[in-house]
């Protein structure tokens, strides 16, 4: 009842409502029941009976009502990943709404603002791993600036004949559980016929120096890899006529697997990412991380089955379908690729030195980034206002030399650092948009994606154009492109061997909220002290990422932060509520890597909470 | 909250509705600060020295959230047919204090050998750099004596699931305390080496080999008391951890 009286009271709503020559229902019941796929059996959880639940189309300007019911015995949600909606209706208990009791029903009512490709999952406990998820493609008010003669959601997704709490409670016992690729002796040796004994030796100590493995790629292995719930043996099939352009809205709704997504053959023409029109690039292979979305457009000309190949950035496995002229054909699965090994490019100085943002008693410790809301780099002196006016001779790496100070002091024997390869080691990609780079030498690559060296940039299969977020720019220039009113820094923190993960060395049941004004626009600057690659998903509003394409600079809902690297985003501040922001791998949300996120009236101030 | 005190009244609804959502309990997804329960089975085996069985076993119960807990360790050895020769028991709280570290406080009771003893213990549990299991300890028994251990351990993969264990422990007392055969100074060393298979990630049998030493006056009460004061023997057993 409140929340009826809320939605009146809300004019912008009021106004989209009284708009709503377009109305539609849909009923989506979750429930519970035995499923085999791949030959991995367990109850899953499923939404109408199904793995993925049923695809949500939607029009833009349409006015939903959305009845959820939660047929399990255990409390439930649905969140609507991507889209702007009140915050009442975004799905996520405890801070949109408690939740969806057993067997009740949540009936979802809010306007459909945006076109594009989006999904929706379960936002309680590890259901979404469990099967809880479906695709929403929107139909855009105007007319697409691309043309297609048909078009397949593809959904991508991760498959464990454990639970969701089996995989969660490994991991807590055992962090690297499931890493059966991990160094050996059979390995040392190969090494050391490869590149001898001393350099060999020299790459383990500087590995076990501190305690961490080159081979960390996944926490999580033994999944089957599915596309629109189906393995690659069971082979989901979109066909097409020769010559029609199709269109695949790819979503990655795995909990824990980044895929590299590419069909041999074909030239793919990315259109939208995160639901939001792109200019054309063509690329031969894309990475999508968890929860992003990726919408292409191909041609196949040929009479011919074309892999549709997804493959599991760990290398454990492809998610596999079929583009095909008729049902039932089929190609062999190519070989997998060589696993990545992290390289110490990969290392910032904080995991190198033990420093330790993840298990420190941070009550006592008082640092800033403690509280994101006091990281004001105007107070620093760094001239926000202004960033591609700032002082990069003043700056330089302070990122960095906050954590080799604390080294000396707390008296942790820092990792060799002579032995490692410095223009590699995070000054590089600590401020990529910012930097003048003609002053800063050895600097290279400051717009890629991954540290310089490391272990992860991807490649090509076929050694042609790999998507890079650089060559994400927006179709149309965002209207109210400036420069942001602040900024706040969050560090990717994470204690690996214990495995629980935090933002600025917190956990969230240990952190205040982070508190925006309605209005501003703020710049989120992530910096990756872990080893492994975030997506980084902030509810309600656009990350607009900056990769140096200003105005054009594409707005998403979910970023890949790589290991050793600074990633920055302008948030405008549009939506009011409490929101959810949080790393979308799903064990990595569930043991602290999350903030609430408050947004308030700019006339109101906390005290009147 | 009324709406009475807002110009605005739709910002007073606003804030009425944050407020309300404000106080649910946290995020139902958010197991971020929960306490875990591990019970580790890091020894159970049966050492064998000229035709004589000895049982060994050493195991420990964490229950804690990630940065505070409680541990109960739990080590014995008991001959073939008994009497039991040793059996220690340790109620720990524990913090941990470093990335890779816990801190650990509290009581040992040697129920084994007799006399009982009651220790209070201060000891250090963790990951070392270079990927050695440490737990060390310092105790100071009822009778006012004190005394450290030292335990190592470490994994060397053979393939990803053989794996062989070099591991080594010191004793060493400040005092002596002669009612339980401890003398001053270094008063044991023991050094093994198993190797075992991971059928499961959870459940690893293997074999191996312990060589043990009494130092000094230890030796010495050892010797009056008719024991050996060094042995080498074979070994078979499980380890797991649920």
């Amino acid at each position: 009842m409140l929340m009826s009286c809320i939605k009146k009271a809300v004019p912008l709503l009021a106004g989209l409502w009284s708009l709503g020559a377009l109305a539609g229902t849909y009923n989506l019941v979750i429930g519970e029941q035995p499923l085999e796929i791949d030959g991995q059996a367990k109850t899953a959880m499923t939404i109408n009976g199904g793995i993925p639940g049923p695809t949500l189309r939607f029009k833009e300007g349409e006015d939903v009502t959305i009845n959820v019911t939660n047929n399990l015995d255990v409390d439930s949600s649905i969140h609507w990943h991507g889209l702007l909606l009140p915050y009442t209706q975004d799905g996520v208990p405890g801070i949109s709404y408690p939740g969806i009791r057993p067997g009740e029903t949540f009936t979802y009512r809010f306007p459909i603002v945006q076109a594009g490709t989006y999904w929706y999952h379960s936002h309680s406990g590890f259901q979404e791993q469990e099967g809880v998820y479906g695709a929403i493609a929107i139909e855009p008010a105007k007319r697409e600036p691309f043309r297609y003669d048909r078009e397949y959601v593809v959904m991508l997704s991760d498959w464990s004949a454990e639970t969701g709490e089996q995989i969660f409670s490994n991991l807590k016992g055992q962090s690297d559980y499931y890493n059966y690729s991990q160094q050996t002796l059979g390995g040392f040796l190969d090494d050391v016929k490869r590149n001898g004994f001393t350099a060999t030796l020299r790459d383990r100590l500087d590995w076990g120096s501190m305690r961490m493995m080159p081979t960390d790629i996944a926490d999580v292995s033994g999944y089957s890899f599915l596309v629109n719930g189906k393995s690659t043996d069971d082979n989901w099939t979109g066909l097409f006529e020769p010559g029609e352009r199709v269109r695949l809205r790819f979503i990655n709704g795995s909990a824990m697997t980044y895929f590299d997504v590419r069909i041999p053959g074909l030239k793919m023409t990315v259109v939208q990412a995160d639901g939001n029109n792109v200019q054309p690039v063509s690329v031969d292979e894309f990475r999508i991380a968890v929860a992003e979305t990726y919408d292409v457009i191909v041609q196949p000309k040929h009479e011919r089955a074309f892999s549709v190949l997804a493959e599991s950035v760990d290398r454990s496995g492809f998610a596999r379908g079929t583009l095909a002229p008729r049902d039932g054909m089929k190609l062999a699965l190519p070989d997998l690729r060589e696993r990545p090994l992290l390289t110490m490019a990969d290392m910032s100085m904080a995991s190198m030195g033990g420093m330790d943002h993840g298990s420190m008693d941070h009550s006592a410790m008082g640092h800033a980034s403690a509280q994101p809301q006091a990281m004001d780099h105007a107070a620093m002196g760094h001239a926000p206002a202004q960033p591609q006016a700032m002082d990069h001779a003043a700056m330089g790496h302070a990122p960095a030399q906050p954590q080799a100070m604390d080294h000396s002091a707390m008296g942790h024997a820092p990792a060799q650092p002579q032995a490692m390869d410095h223009s590699a080691m995070g000054h590089a990609p600590a401020q990529p948009q910012a930097m003048d780079h003609s002053t800063m030498a050895g600097m290279t690559e400051t717009d890629a994606d991954y540290a310089s060296g490391s272990g992860l940039a991807p490649s090509a299969a076929n050694g042609g154009k790999f998507l890079a977020y650089g060559d994400l720019k927006a179709m149309t220039p965002y209207a109210d492109y400036r420069a942001p009113d602040r900024e706040i820094e969050l560090r990717l923190t994470g204690n690996m061997e214990r495995y629980f993960w935090s933002i600025n060395g917190t956990k969230f049941s240990d952190a205040e909220p982070i508190r925006l004004t309605y209005g501003e626009r703020v710049r989120l600057r992530f910096v990756n002290d872990t080893m492994m690659m975030h997506p980084m998903h902030l509810h309600g509003m656009w990350q607009q990422l900056d990769k140096g394409n200003g105005r054009f600079n594409p707005l998403k809902h979910v970023v890949n932060v790589a290991p050793n690297t600074t990633l920055t985003v302008d948030v405008p501040v549009d939506a009011l509520g409490e929101w959810a922001f949080h790393c979308h791998l799903m064990y990595h949300m569930a043991s602290g890597m999350f903030r609430k996120v408050i947004v308030e009236p700019p006339a109101t101030s906390a005290a009147q909470m | 909250m009324s709406r009475s005190i807002y110009t605005n009244a739709q910002q007073g609804l606003f804030l009425a509705i944050l407020g309300f959502t404000a106080s649910m309990p946290v995020a139902a997804d958010m197991q971020d600060d929960a306490w875990r329960t591990k019970f580790v089975l890091d020894r159970l085996e049966n050492r064998r020295d000229d035709g004589e069985d000895l049982r060994v076993w050493e195991a420990q119960l964490n229950v804690r959230s990630d940065y505070q807990g409680m541990a109960l360790k739990i080590d014995g050895e008991r001959p073939e047919g008994g009497p039991t020769e040793s059996a220690e028991y340790q109620l720990l709280y524990q913090r941990l204090v470093s990335e890779f570290f816990d801190a650990q406080f509290g009581v040992r009771y040697d129920d084994r050998p007799e006399p009982s003893r009651t220790y209070a213990v201060a000891g250090l549990q963790g990951l070392a750099p270079y990927w050695f299991e440490i737990d060390t300890n310092l105790y100071l028994s009822d009778e006012g004596d004190v005394s450290a251990s030292f335990e190592a351990e470490y994994d060397l993969l053979l393939t990803q699931r053989l794996v062989l264990q070099p591991a080594a422990e010191l004793n060493v007392a400040f005092s002596d305390d002669e009612e339980i055969g401890v003398g001053s100074g270094l008063s044991s060393a023991e050094l093994g080496l198993r190797l075992r298979y991971e059928l499961h990630r959870k459940f690893a049998p293997y074999v191996g080999v312990n060589w043990e030493k009494k130092f000094g006056d230890t030796a010495d009460f050892a010797r009056d008391d008719g024991e050996d004061t060094e042995s080498t023997t074979f070994l078979l057993g499980v380890s797991a951890w649920f």
